[in-house]
């Protein structure tokens, strides 16, 4: 039996996703800045994706600019929402528990007279109010919170952080990482007073290389990628017109019935959860989210280990989150959480979807088991 | 001007005597081969004593040269201009622009070296020395004569087209892989193991290699590193047969059962049987590791005679004398250093000891593999009937 638990690493591009998207690159293939029927049809695929997508954020649709991915979204919104508002001041404030494609960004305006507070989070992964309302400053112009923490699934009070934001100072910026929360709870950017808000598609059964950034009306921003023009000056370079068409197909099919796919992630997640904690020396930090468990083991010296030995009995987790992966020091979150040093290494994300099932949470949680033991067997002496 | 062919210069395999013909026919075999990942059509043909590629069609200059200059045996590549049989009017202009074309600076000394194959050309070699030398020296004035030292040897050779060449850019020298048997490399991950399969390749021996996978230890991308590295040697080697073996349950048990400092050194008796047992499986003469004197704690003279004491066959360590900073030139040389750097545990941390034995007694290591004398023999098999074999090149 193989078990995919890490969704919030990736999804598994949905069969209606993939249809649309051979579709396009087969008969509908044009420029959607052609002026012939082909750039128009090719164009329809782009209106259609942004009607579907504002629905599901019951925003405008013309508030949505398509992008290569989270990372992208997340740079302009930092970057362009930066740029375009210095002249107000230089201040931003973001979290100790961000992705590193908000963080980094973050670190690079840091270089051009920027300055960045970083607010601290409780051993659940919450910010302060408190804290954010003390940090907030004349100057202050952006505010980059994630919604969903993609390490260990913590959720942001958002709405009382927009409304707390606003009312010290409506011209403040709010920019929302929601890369692991759409499509996995209820948004209203609107009502949160959301200004900003980032969406990967490869997270929601969309291709990789598709992602969209929402722009609330009248905020400014300055563009970072500069070229032909594309969607309202602000993001030029030609559509990923399938990748586009992918993300509103895919949108559309993670929003239908959508009380029910939350509900059955969450019973996936829960019943995933009720047996690992009862493991001997298994610690729980899983937050919020539907579809995300983190979980710390004893005994255990690098949870890599316990990776690779899951891994070959077709149960596929991760450890840390992928993107950090990539820079194998501990990760951020579970550091501000303030995990004791000794878990840190030891600590796995399995993270769901809507296609997970019950039988894959019983075999994984099974497998966890039988192999949680054999690993603790080879430990440093 | 355009080189339309290839004048392949070898070294040691003229003196093989009787055996000079098999050695040439593998080399051009292994040209050909080498040619293959080139786009263009390549005739690799012998004529009197040379090795000739002509190219039969258009074709890029540097990937060829780059192609050429990993086959063994291969010591100097000449680019050529071949140019119709014509008389000497005719060929003096040929020969000006030649020299023009490949030379933007003709501040050099030169020689001119005529070799006529082709009796019926109404000038001997010597006159024509004479008389190119006197209308280079007229068209370029900067150039001056230098028979004894030369910087630049102009080649004319008349054969039935007429060759030009001047230029001779290095080869990797060795011997044609294939003319002197095979050899089982143990193939780690790390920066020394793929060098030590490049030089004992370089002196003619094909390779194959055995990797010890130990997942879930080890990760996934450790054994790709494998793979892609063996990939890399194989740009030298020609193809390499790649053993993976599951190495886990031989190492657990090891941990489990045996002293924790000797960890390393058992590991690497088993490793040296299982890689003996395939080397006498697949035909090869001799194992090959990448172990420097005193590099690491198995690897000290000591370490060495202990894990030794297991094979019957050779093993051969080119590795074994040169300093840490050689090995990592040479394995940029060969483009394995990037790939040997990257992070990934080739054997997992886990069975390291903080102090391994430097200085093992034969008599130790092998009274703690008696202790695993009642499951080993069968965690062996195991591991070898669990072999898995990738052919890459």
């Amino acid at each position: 039996m193989e078990a995919y638990l890490d969704n919030a690493a990736t999804t598994r591009v949905a069969d209606e996703v993939r249809e649309i998207v051979d579709r396009v690159m087969e008969t509908d293939y044009g420029n959607p800045s052609s002026r012939h029927q082909k750039g128009v049809d090719a164009g329809q695929y782009v209106k259609t994706a942004q009607e579907i997508i504002a629905k599901t954020l019951k925003v405008e649709p013309k508030e949505i600019i398509f992008t290569s991915g989270g990372t992208e979204s997340n740079n302009m919104a930092i970057i362009g929402g930066a740029l375009a508002n210095s002249r107000r001041g230089k201040h931003l404030i973001s979290t100790r528990i961000e992705h590193p494609s908000v963080y980094n960004p973050l670190l690079f305006l840091e270089k051009f007279g920027f300055e960045v507070t970083f607010l601290s989070v409780d051993a659940y992964g919450h910010i302060n109010l408190e804290e954010l309302k003390a940090a907030i400053r004349p100057d202050t112009i952006l505010v980059s919170i994630m919604l969903v923490n993609n390490e260990i699934g913590a959720i942001q009070p958002m709405e009382a952080i927009g409304k707390l934001l606003h009312s010290c100072n409506p011209n403040i910026l709010l920019h929302v990482d929601a890369i692991q929360a759409y499509g996995k709870m209820k948004l209203f950017p609107k009502r949160w007073e959301i200004d900003l808000l980032s969406v990967s598609g490869h997270k929601i059964h969309a291709p990789k290389g598709v992602g969209f950034l929402y722009i609330r009306d009248k905020v400014k921003l300055s563009p970072i990628l500069y070229g032909g023009g594309q969607q309202r000056d602000l993001r030029s370079g030609t559509e990923n017109v399938p990748g586009i068409a992918g993300l509103g197909q895919a949108a559309a099919r993670i929003h239908r019935n959508q009380k029910e796919k939350i509900a059955h992630m969450e019973q996936v997640k829960q019943r995933f959860l009720e047996r690992a904690v009862r493991l001997e020396g298994v610690e729980d930090h899983s937050g919020e989210a539907p579809h995300i468990v983190s979980l710390s083991f004893r005994g255990i010296q690098k949870s890599e280990v316990l990776l690779h030995a899951l891994e070959q009995k077709g149960v596929y987790c991760s450890s840390g989150s992928a993107c950090s992966s990539n820079h194998p020091s501990v990760s951020g979150t579970l550091k501000a959480i303030g995990l004791e040093e000794e878990l840190l290494s030891a600590t796995l994300r399995f993270s769901f979807s809507v296609d997970s099932t019950i039988e894959e949470a019983e075999y994984a949680v099974r497998v966890l088991e039988e192999e949680l033991e054999k690993c603790r067997k080879f430990v440093k002496r | 001007m355009e080189y339309k062919s290839f004048l392949i210069k070898y070294a040691e395999i003229g003196t093989k005597g009787k055996n000079r013909y098999v050695f040439e026919d593998i080399l051009c075999k292994n040209i050909r081969s080498a040619l293959k990942r080139v786009d263009g059509k390549f005739l690799v043909r012998k004529e009197y004593g040379r090795i000739f590629v002509d190219c039969m069609e258009d074709y890029d200059y540097d990937e060829t040269v780059e192609a050429l200059q990993h086959v063994f045996g291969i010591v100097g590549i000449c680019p050529v201009v071949v140019i119709p049989n014509q008389p000497w009017e005719t060929l003096e202009k040929e020969l000006i622009t030649f020299v023009d074309d490949s030379y933007l600076d003709k501040n050099f000394t030169f020689k001119v070296n005529c070799r006529r194959i082709n009796k019926e050309y109404p000038m001997h070699s010597m006159e024509i020395n004479v008389e190119a030398g006197a209308i280079l020296l007229d068209a370029f004035p900067e150039l001056k004569v230098d028979v004894h030292q030369p910087e630049v040897m102009i080649h004319i050779e008349l054969r039935d087209n007429i060759y030009l060449y001047s230029v001779r850019l290095p080869g990797p020298g060795g011997l044609p892989v294939g003319t002197n048997g095979k050899g089982m490399l143990l193939l780690s991950g790390g920066i020394d193991s793929p060098v030590a399969g490049y030089l004992v390749s370089k002196r003619g021996v094909h390779l194959e290699a055995v990797y010890f996978d130990a997942p879930p230890h080890t990760s996934p991308q450790a054994k790709q590193k494998v793979i892609d590295l063996a990939k890399l040697v194989a740009r030298y080697s020609g193809a390499v047969t790649l053993h993976i073996i599951h190495f886990t349950e031989i190492q657990e048990a090891i941990y489990q059962t045996c002293p924790e400092d000797e960890i390393t050194i058992l590991m690497r008796r088993y490793m040296m049987r299982i890689a003996q047992y395939l080397a006498e499986k697949n035909d090869c003469q001799a194992l090959i590791t990448g172990e420097s004197i005193g590099q690491v704690a198995s690897q000290t003279i000591y370490s060495l005679q202990v894990t030794n004491a297991v094979c019957s066959y050779p093993v051969f360590r080119p590795c074994i004398g040169m300093d840490k900073q050689e090995i990592v030139s040479l394995a940029e040389k060969i483009k394995t250093y990037e790939t040997s750097i990257l992070p990934y545990e080739d054997c997992c941390t886990t069975f390291v000891a903080k102090h391994p034995v430097t200085k093992p007694k034969l008599a130790d290591i092998e009274a703690s593999e008696a202790l695993l004398a009642d499951k080993i023999d069968a965690l062996l098999r195991q591991a070898i009937e669990t072999e898995e074999v990738r052919k890459l090149w």
